[in-house]
C-alpha cells in the first residue's frame, strides 16, 4: 500500500517543528516518538482516559485522537511548553500546592484539560470542575486534591 | 493500523470526486471514532479523505430554521449563544456526552454516523459480529446484552446506536443534507438510520461517498420547552444506558405537540409517537400520564440482560417530561 | 486531626507537574526495536501453525518469534513470576491474550499493525472459563497463608444463635487499571543488562530475569525512576518483561515493549471475582456466637493465586466459634494477582453485608452490633493486637459523620427525589512487613542523601523517607534528597501490601541512626548538633560520611496480631424514579499505627475510598464465556470512577503509636483505604431503598422494579 512519510509542520510550544511522520502516525506519538516531547502520556490510546490531552490552537484535546498529518500547520501546547521560563503556570502551582497528584503519570494531562476547562469558563464551581474534568482518570484517585486545585488556579487573582 | 493513503482535500466536489474511485476510502473529519475503529481493526480504509477544510463549519440561524455545518464541533454547537438561547435541549445532550476533549475534537456530523459501542463489534480481535463482518453471526446476543437496543433490533443484530446528541436532534425534528456525487438531497435524521434487517453492516442511508454537509432544525414555538435526561453507570463520561429527549409545548397548564426520543434503547433514536399523541393535552403537573407511560417500548423484545431497559426508559421519560414540564 | 495539603509536599511534585518525571516507556535508546505480542483468540488448545508472512509484509519487521523460532527459555520458577509459564516456549494455550508471536520492529506503528496481521491455527480444546460452572472442581493449594481455619465449635455455636444469617455474597472480576500502561525497555551492552521497568518490585525484576537469562544478578540493573500506578500488576514478573530482555539480547539492539489497553487485561493479572457463604449467629443481645466464612475464586489452569477473601473474618469479632475456608477453581484464564486492597478488600464485603443484615434482624443498630462484638485480643490465634484503635475509630467516625441522627428503618431518610441511605463497615487489612536496607550519606554542606532500591509508585516514598531520616538526625526534611527505584542502590523490598514506610522507613531510620552515631564518633566534643555536621566532617578532612542500615521484623513481634482497622461511613442517593445509586458522602476514621505523612497518608486514603466507590457501583471485568475472553478490554466498557462521581471525603486517624509492628511507631496505611467502602455503601443503599443487594457492583437493574 503507497504510503511513504509525509512531512508536516506542526507549531510545538511556539516553535515551528519540521518531522517526517507515517500518515499512521497519532499526534501524540509524534510528540512522543519524533520530537521526545514525552511530558504526554499514552494512557488508552482510544480516548478514554485523557493523559494526552494537549491544546490544539488553544482547545483541550486527546493527541491520542488525531493524526499527526491533520494538524499541519496548527498550534499544540504540550506539558513541556506550558510554563514560561522558570515560571511555572498558574494552574501547575495550584496542582503543587493542593498535592493534586500521586504517581504523576496522568498529571501531564489533568494540567492542560484543566487550563482548558478554565479558558472554557466551565470552572466556576467545584460541581462544575468534577463534570468539566471527568475526561481525565486518576487511577490513583487525587479527583478530590485536583478539584481543589483548579479551583484555586480559577478563582485566584490573576488566574489563567 | 493499516497503512492508507492520506489526502487533504478544500472543496467538497473534490472530496467527492476521489472517494468516488476510493470504493474503501473514508472520509475523515474530527476522527475520534474512526481511529479508534482503526486502531482496533474494525475499520481498515485504504484511503483517508480529510475534509476538515471543507466550508461546513457555520452555525447559523433564521426565521425558519437552525443550520449547522456537519464539521462544527460538538463544543462549537453547545456553546453557542444562539443555540444555548434556542436550543437548550441540544446544549443538554451534547455536553452529557463523551468528555470536553472529545467534543472540542469530534464533529456535528461524525457524531450521527458514530459505530455502535456494542463491545463485540468493538473488539480489538475479530469475533463474530454481523455489523462488522455480515454473515459471522452475532456473539452479542447470546454473551452480554446488557448494553444492547431492546427495540428495532433484528436476529442478526442488537446493537444500540450511540449518540446523545442524535436523540435530542430526531426529538426535534430535524433533518440532514446531504451532498453525493452531482446529487443533493435533504433526508429526515428520524429516516437516515435503518434497523439492522438485511445489512446489518450498514447503520444508515448514506449512499456510498454521500458527505452529510449540514444539519438542519426547524424553529421552535417560543413556548416550546424541552430536556434531555440520561442515565449511565457513573456521573459522567459515559454511554447512555438509557436516554430520552422531550421536547413540548406549554399551552396555559396543558403539553402539546410532545416529542420524545430515546436513545441507548434501539439501533437509531427511537420516536415514541403512540405515547406522544396520549400525552397531547394532558396537564403539565403529569397527573395521568402514567398509563401513557407504562406503553413505552411495549413492543419491545428485550433480552434476559437488558430487560430493565424497559422499566427504566419509562422512568427516564418520566424524568425528562418532568423537569421539561417545570412539575419536578 | 484534620489534615490539609501543603503546597510543595510532595517533594517530586516538581518533575511531575512539568511532565519531567520520567516513566520507563519515556526513556529513548539509539535504535530501539519496539515489541508487541499477538495473542492467543482461544481460551484452551494447541497453536497448530503460526502464519505470519502478512505480518512480515509490514515494513520495518525485524524479526517474529513463534513457538517454533523463540530461543529456549528455562520455565519461570523464581517467586516473584506472576505466570510460570512463559509464553511462546509451549505450542499450548490455556488462556485467551497468551502470547503466541513477538513482533519486533523498527517502528511502533509497524509492529502493532504486524502483531495484528499474525494468523494462528489451533486445535481447539474445550475451555472453561467461568469458575462457578466448576464449582465442583474445587481444589485446596498450599499458599502464605492457611485455607482453613477453624477456632470452637461452630456447630454448638449455632446451636445457642438465638438470631441467624445465612446469605452468600458476589464480588467481581475486577482490574488495576494503572493509567501507565506497563512498559519495559530493555539494553544489552554484550556484559550487562539494563532494563528500565515500570515495576513495583527492581530487586523481583533482577532475581527473576537472572534466573531466565542465565546471568549473576550482579550483571542486571533494574531502573524504575517513576512508575505511573501499580496497584498489584506491576507487582510480580510477568512475560512481557522477560522477553524484553530476551529479545535485547538476542538482537544487540534495546527493546521496548509497552503493553496496549488491551492487553493490560490479560498480561498482568486481574482481582478475581469470589462467591462468598457467611453464616453469623447470635444472641438476641446481639454477641456473636458462630461465624462460618466460605470464599471461592478462579485462578490459572497453571498458576496459583488464592484471593483469602475470609482472612478479615478470622480476625475481626469477638466471637468463640469462627471457621473459615477458601478454595480456588481452575479456570481457562491468566494468572489473578495481588490487586488494591487483596483479600480483605473482597472479603469485607461479604462479612460486613451479614453484619448489616444481622443488625436488621435483631432490630439493632449496626454500629452498636460491632461495638458490641469487638475484639480484645485476636479472636482465631489469640494473639493481643501489636495496637488497635478501633473503637476511637468508631467513637471519631460516628461523631463525624452525624450517625446519631442515622434513623433506622430502610425507606426512612427519604429527601425530595431521592431515598437517602446511610450505611456502615469495617475496615481491616493485615500488616505485611519486608526487610529492606538503605544507606544515608551525608555531604559538607549538610545534606543527605538517602539511597535504597525501593520504588515510588505514587505513594509518596520519595516524600516519607525524609521525614523519618529528618527526627533521627535532627535536621528539616529539605535538606535531605531520597534516590531510589534502581538495584544498585540498597535492597529494598516491593512496593506492595503497604509495607514500604514500615520495612524501608525502618531501614532508613536504622541508617540515619548509623550516620548520627559515627558523627557523635567523629565530634570533637560530646553534644553534637545536627547545624555543626558539615563542620564535622571538614574536621575529618571527608567529603562525605555514610552509613548504612537494615531492618527486618524481630521474632518476638509475631507475637502480636497486626492490622490495621477502620471505620466507614456512607451516605447514598438513590433517585426513586431512576434508581441510580450515587454516594454522596464519605467518612473514614483509621487506626494504622503512628501516621508519618499526614498529607500523603490522607490521600492514600482518598484514593483508596474512591477505588471503594468503584468496587461498589462499578468495576467489573466481564467474561463472554462464550467466547473464553473479555467483553470490553477497554476503560469505556471497564469503567473506572472520574471526578464527577467522587463526594466530599473525610479521613481521621487516630492517635496512636504501634510499638511492635516497627520501630516508627507505624502500620500499613496504603491499601487500608478502599476496604469496608463497598459494603458500607452496599449497607446504605438497603438503608435508602429497602432492597438488599449482596453483590458488587451495583448498579441501576438490582434496583429497578422493587420498593
Amino acid at each position: 500500500m503507497p504510503t511513504g512519510r509525509i512531512t508536516i509542520t506542526l507549531e510545538v510550544n511556539g516553535t515551528p517543528r519540521v518531522i517526517a511522520v507515517d500518515p499512521r502516525t497519532t499526534l501524540l506519538d509524534a510528540l512522543r516518538e519524533c520530537l521526545g516531547l514525552t511530558g504526554t502520556k499514552k494512557g488508552c490510546d482510544h480516548g478514554e482516559c485523557g493523559a494526552c490531552t494537549v491544546l490544539l490552537d488553544g482547545r483541550r484535546i486527546n493527541a491520542c485522537l488525531t493524526l499527526a498529518v491533520m494538524q499541519e500547520g496548527h498550534r499544540v501546547t504540550t506539558i513541556e511548553g506550558l510554563a514560561s521560563g522558570a515560571a511555572l503556570h498558574p494552574v501547575q502551582t495550584a496542582f503543587l500546592a493542593q498535592d493534586a497528584f500521586q504517581c504523576g503519570f496522568c498529571t501531564p494531562g489533568q494540567i492542560l484539560s484543566a487550563v482548558g476547562c478554565i479558558a472554557e469558563g466551565r470552572a466556576t464551581t467545584r460541581e462544575t470542575i468534577r463534570e468539566g474534568m471527568s475526561g481525565n482518570l486518576c487511577r490513583c484517585s487525587a479527583y478530590p486534591e485536583i478539584v481543589e486545585a483548579v479551583f484555586l488556579a480559577a478563582t485566584q487573582p490573576g488566574s489563567p | 493500523m493499516r497503512p492508507f493513503h492520506y489526502e487533504r482535500v478544500s472543496e467538497p466536489v473534490k472530496a467527492i470526486a476521489i472517494r468516488a474511485v476510493a470504493p474503501n476510502g473514508r472520509y475523515l473529519a474530527g476522527g475520534t471514532d474512526l481511529l479508534t475503529l482503526m486502531k482496533d481493526g474494525v475499520e481498515c480504509p485504504d484511503h483517508l479523505i480529510d475534509i476538515n477544510d471543507l466550508p461546513f463549519r457555520h452555525i447559523e440561524l433564521d426565521s425558519d430554521e437552525l443550520r449547522i455545518g456537519a464539521l462544527a464541533r460538538l463544543s462549537d454547537v453547545a456553546d453557542a449563544e444562539l443555540v444555548r438561547r434556542e436550543y437548550p435541549l441540544l446544549t443538554q445532550s451534547i455536553e452529557a456526552a463523551a468528555s470536553a476533549q472529545v467534543r472540542n475534537a469530534a464533529s456535528i456530523g461524525g457524531n450521527l454516523l458514530q459505530r455502535t459501542r456494542c463491545p463485540y463489534f468493538r473488539s480489538e480481535t475479530v469475533v463474530p459480529c454481523n455489523k462488522r463482518t455480515p454473515g459471522s453471526g452475532c456473539s452479542a446476543i447470546r454473551g452480554d446484552q446488557r448494553t444492547l437496543a431492546v427495540v428495532g433490533t433484528s436476529a442478526v443484530c442488537s446493537a444500540a446506536h450511540p449518540s446523545d446528541l442524535a436523540v435530542a436532534l430526531v426529538a426535534l425534528d430535524a433533518h440532514v443534507r446531504l451532498e453525493g456525487a452531482g446529487s443533493t438531497r435533504t433526508v429526515a435524521l428520524r429516516q437516515f438510520y435503518q434497523t439492522p434487517d438485511t445489512a446489518p453492516d450498514q447503520d444508515t442511508i448514506l449512499r456510498p461517498g454521500e458527505l452529510i454537509v449540514e444539519i438542519v432544525v426547524p424553529r421552535l414555538d417560543p413556548r416550546t420547552v424541552g430536556h434531555y435526561a440520561k442515565v449511565r453507570d457513573r456521573a459522567s463520561f459515559s454511554f447512555a444506558l438509557v436516554s430520552a429527549a422531550v421536547v413540548l409545548r406549554r399551552d396555559g397548564d396543558q403539553m402539546r405537540n410532545v416529542r420524545i426520543a430515546l436513545g441507548g434503547v434501539a439501533p437509531m433514536p427511537w420516536r415514541l409517537p403512540a405515547v406522544e399523541r396520549a400525552l397531547e393535552g394532558t396537564g403539565l403537573d403529569l397527573r395521568g400520564v402514567a398509563g401513557a407511560l407504562e406503553t413505552i417500548l411495549a413492543d419491545a423484545r428485550p433480552l434476559p440482560g437488558n430487560q430493565f431497559k424497559v422499566s427504566l426508559a419509562r422512568a427516564v421519560v418520566h424524568r425528562a417530561l418532568q423537569l421539561a414540564a417545570g412539575a419536578a | 486531626m484534620t489534615i490539609r495539603p501543603q503546597s510543595g509536599h510532595r517533594v517530586d511534585g516538581l518533575v511531575k507537574v512539568t511532565g519531567r518525571a520520567r516513566y520507563a516507556g519515556d526513556v529513548a535508546a539509539e535504535g530501539v526495536v519496539f515489541g508487541c505480542f499477538a495473542t492467543s483468540d482461544i481460551p484452551a488448545g494447541k497453536v497448530t501453525s503460526v502464519d505470519t508472512t502478512d505480518a512480515e509484509a509490514e515494513p520495518g519487521v525485524v524479526r517474529i518469534w513463534t513457538h517454533e523460532n523463540v530461543p529456549r527459555l528455562p520455565k519461570l520458577t523464581h517467586a516473584a513470576a506472576g505466570e510460570s509459564l512463559l509464553p511462546l516456549q509451549t505450542d499450548r494455550v490455556t488462556f485467551e491474550g497468551q502470547g503466541i508471536a513477538l513482533v519486533l520492529a523498527e517502528t511502533l506503528e509497524a509492529a502493532e499493525e504486524a502483531a495484528r496481521r499474525v494468523r494462528a491455527t489451533y486445535e481447539v480444546e474445550p475451555a472453561q472459563t467461568d469458575f462457578r460452572m466448576a464449582l465442583d472442581q474445587r481444589v485446596v493449594i498450599d499458599d502464605w497463608a492457611p485455607l482453613s481455619t477453624s477456632v470452637g465449635d461452630f456447630a454448638a455455636g449455632l446451636g445457642r444463635a438465638q438470631v441467624k444469617v445465612d446469605q452468600s455474597y458476589r464480588t467481581a472480576d475486577r482490574h488495576h487499571h494503572a493509567i501507565e500502561p506497563a512498559a519495559v525497555l530493555a539494553i544489552w551492552d554484550g556484559r550487562e543488562m539494563l532494563v528500565h521497568d515500570s515495576t513495583q518490585w527492581g530487586y523481583g525484576v533482577r532475581a527473576a530475569l537472572a534466573q531466565v537469562l542465565g546471568l549473576p544478578p550482579t550483571q542486571i540493573r533494574v531502573v524504575s525512576e517513576y512508575v505511573g500506578g501499580g496497584f498489584g500488576a506491576k507487582g510480580s514478573v510477568w512475560p512481557y518483561e522477560v522477553y524484553a530482555a530476551v529479545a535485547a539480547r538476542e538482537l544487540g539492539r534495546p527493546v521496548k515493549i509497552v503493553l496496549s489497553r488491551s492487553q493490560s487485561f490479560t498480561a498482568h493479572g486481574y482481582q478475581p471475582a469470589t462467591d462468598q457463604r457467611v453464616i453469623l449467629g447470635a444472641t438476641e443481645d446481639g454477641c456473636l456466637t458462630a461465624v462460618r466464612h466460605e470464599s471461592i475464586n478462579p485462578t490459572a489452569i497453571l498458576d496459583d493465586h488464592i484471593e483469602h477473601g475470609t482472612l478479615g473474618t478470622r480476625s475481626m469479632y469477638q466471637c468463640p466459634a469462627i471457621e473459615t475456608q477458601e478454595h480456588v477453581v481452575r479456570v481457562h484464564r491468566g494468572s489473578p494477582t495481588f490487586m488494591r486492597t487483596p483479600h480483605e478488600g473482597p472479603g469485607m464485603v461479604g462479612l460486613e453485608i451479614a453484619m448489616d443484615e444481622l443488625a436488621y434482624a435483631l432490630h439493632l443498630d449496626p454500629l452498636e452490633l460491632r461495638r458490641r462484638n469487638y475484639a480484645e485480643h485476636d479472636p482465631t490465634n489469640g494473639k493481643p493486637f501489636s495496637s488497635n484503635a478501633l473503637r476511637e475509630c468508631y467513637d471519631i467516625g460516628a461523631e463525624r459523620f452525624g450517625w446519631a441522627r442515622r434513623t433506622h428503618p430502610p425507606k426512612s431518610m427519604r429527601d425530595g427525589n431521592d431515598w437517602v441511605g446511610w450505611g456502615m463497615g469495617n475496615a481491616l487489612m493485615g500488616t505485611f512487613r519486608f526487610g529492606a536496607s538503605a544507606r544515608t550519606t551525608l555531604t559538607r554542606d549538610g545534606r543527605v542523601r538517602i539511597e535504597t532500591g525501593s520504588q515510588e509508585i505514587g505513594t509518596g516514598t520519595r516524600t516519607t523517607l525524609p521525614l523519618v531520616a529528618a527526627e533521627i538526625l535532627g535536621i528539616p526534611a529539605d535538606r535531605i534528597t531520597v534516590s531510589l527505584g534502581d538495584t544498585n542502590l540498597p535492597e529494598a523490598g516491593g512496593t506492595f501490601g503497604s509495607s514500604t514506610t514500615i520495612g524501608v522507613g525502618s531501614a532508613v531510620r536504622e541508617a540515619a541512626t548509623q550516620l548520627r552515631h559515627r558523627l557523635n564518633q567523629l565530634a570533637a566534643e560530646p553534644g553534637l548538633q545536627p547545624h555543626e555536621y558539615g563542620e564535622v566532617l571538614a574536621l575529618r578532612g571527608l567529603d562525605q560520611l555514610a552509613a548504612e542500615g537494615g531492618w527486618a521484623p524481630s521474632k518476638e513481634s509475631g507475637n502480636f496480631a497486626m492490622f490495621a482497622f477502620g471505620a466507614v461511613f456512607a451516605e447514598v442517593r438513590v433517585d426513586a424514579l431512576l434508581r441510580v445509586p450515587r454516594v454522596t458522602r464519605l467518612v473514614g476514621a483509621y487506626s494504622v499505627g503512628r501516621v508519618i505523612d499526614p498529607i500523603g497518608a490522607r490521600a492514600q486514603i482518598t484514593g483508596g475510598m474512591i477505588w471503594g466507590i468503584g468496587q461498589a457501583l462499578m468495576e467489573s471485568s466481564t467474561m463472554d464465556h462464550a467466547l473464553g475472553r473479555y467483553v470490553s478490554k477497554n476503560l469505556t466498557g471497564g469503567l473506572v470512577p472520574v471526578s464527577a462521581d467522587v463526594p466530599d471525603l473525610e479521613v481521621h486517624f487516630a492517635d496512636e503509636f504501634d510499638p511492635h509492628a516497627s520501630p516508627l511507631g507505624a502500620r500499613g496505611v496504603g491499601e487500608i483505604g478502599p476496604v469496608g467502602v463497598a459494603p458500607a455503601i452496599a449497607n446504605a443503599v438497603f438503608h435508602a431503598t429497602g432492597i438488599r443487594i449482596r453483590e458488587v457492583p451495583i448498579r441501576v437493574e438490582h434496583l429497578m422494579g422493587e420498593g
